[in-house]
């Protein structure tokens, strides 16, 4: 049982807290769309694997195997390779600049202070730009808030990637934006 | 050196936010309603959530920011400087002590928060809101915290420049300026 007392008990991991807090809901929402779905050099399901790597590391199993599942989606796999992900990329192709972003992502997850300027090179060197390094760290980083959201207020989670499958396919598809959001809230 | 190329004259977050105004955006929105939004913590409260967390992460930028920002809405500062020594010791209520306690266990990691730090801020008056918010300020500034340092921002040394944009918190809070920040170019302290 959660922390707090959620209006429907019913509905897992961050979905319980979107509900009780509509307020907040809005533009977390937004901030995983414009992160995960919106303008990036870096593909979609590139973005969802670092979002899942990163819960992975913090140990949030919701947010873990919910991206994982969005990245299968958008990679064209079945779920049951969210595994793949603990098991280091062995068998989702993943390239050496991705590879280089996955190792930027990891500092990220451990402290800012953590990524070092080897780091930025050797993703560099492996062709990462400007804005996929800035990607890669947001991403990170928001990841380490929406993990802590999600754990700190000890929200519950299915166990089986199964249980994952539509979730990840409209987080793929459909995006992050469900309740109604202020037309200027999407203008910058 | 940040590691990316960003405006000289918007030390911290701030030239980050510039760079990418698009993931900006809602990111600002969130940290206005959660710190400046209808709530029944007040705002120099949800500050030193701010504040402590910030403190923990050792992110020198935000820490001397938001300190600046809680010791003007006190209108003191020893409360900043007790509660970075000892949270027991922080002269505040005894219910702010519980979240800020919560929040320092969201600092390390969320599994980190225990069902009795949340029960004893509930005996101390906390409702679910005011936990809710505790966690979410908490996780937002670890994702701050993360963001600023992990692109190795410049934090200037100089304190005064602290004093100005605490000034600007205040008066301002967290949406962009109507227009902007040019008019920071001229000058090395924000206004």
């Amino acid at each position: 049982m959660a922390h707090i007392t959620l209006p429907d008990e019913s509905l897992p991991g961050i979905v319980g807290l979107f509900n009780f807090r509509p307020e907040t809901a809005g533009p977390l929402q937004l901030l995983a769309e414009t992160l995960l779905r919106g303008e990036s050099p870096l593909t979609s399901g590139e973005r969802e694997l670092i979002a899942s790597y990163v819960s992975l590391l913090n140990d949030t199993h919701f947010c873990h195997t919910s991206h994982g599942s969005a990245a299968m989606a958008h990679l064209g796999h079945d779920v049951s390779l969210i595994d793949d992900i603990k098991n280091g990329f062995q068998v989702i192709e993943v390239s050496p600049k991705l590879r280089a972003l996955l190792n930027i992502a990891a500092k990220v997850q451990k402290s800012g202070k953590a990524v070092t300027d080897e780091d930025i090179a050797a993703a560099r060197a492996e062709g990462a730009g400007d804005k996929e390094i800035h990607d890669t760290v947001l991403i990170a980083a928001a990841f380490c808030m929406f993990n802590r959201y999600v754990d700190g207020l000890g929200t519950w989670a299915p166990q089986e990637n199964e249980a994952y499958r539509e979730m990840g396919q409209r987080m793929a598809f459909t995006g992050y934006v469900r309740f109604p959001i202020k037309q200027d809230a999407v203008e910058v | 050196m940040p590691h990316i190329p960003l405006p000289e004259h918007l030390p911290g977050i701030t030239g980050l936010l510039e760079y990418s105004q698009l993931t900006a955006e809602p990111i600002r929105q969130l940290t206005q309603f959660i710190l400046r939004g209808e709530n029944s913590l007040t705002p120099a409260e949800r500050e030193l959530i701010a504040t402590v967390v910030s403190h923990h992460n050792e992110c020198r930028f935000c820490t001397a920011a938001h300190t600046a920002a809680a010791d003007l809405l006190l209108g003191e500062n020893e409360t900043c400087a007790i509660m970075k020594q000892d949270i027991d010791a922080t002269p505040v209520s005894d219910k702010m002590k519980a979240l800020l306690k919560i929040a320092a266990q969201v600092q390390q990691s969320g599994k980190a928060v225990t069902a009795e730090s949340v029960a004893h801020a509930k005996a101390q008056g906390a409702t679910d809101t005011e936990i809710h918010d505790t966690v979410l300020i908490a996780g937002l500034f670890c994702l701050y915290n993360r963001y600023v340092d992990g692109m190795a921002t410049v934090a200037p040394a100089d304190p005064q420049f602290y004093t100005g944009l605490g000034q600007r918190l205040v008066e301002h809070g967290y949406n962009r300026l109507p227009n902007g920040y040019d008019h920071l170019k001229k000058q090395n302290r924000p206004s």
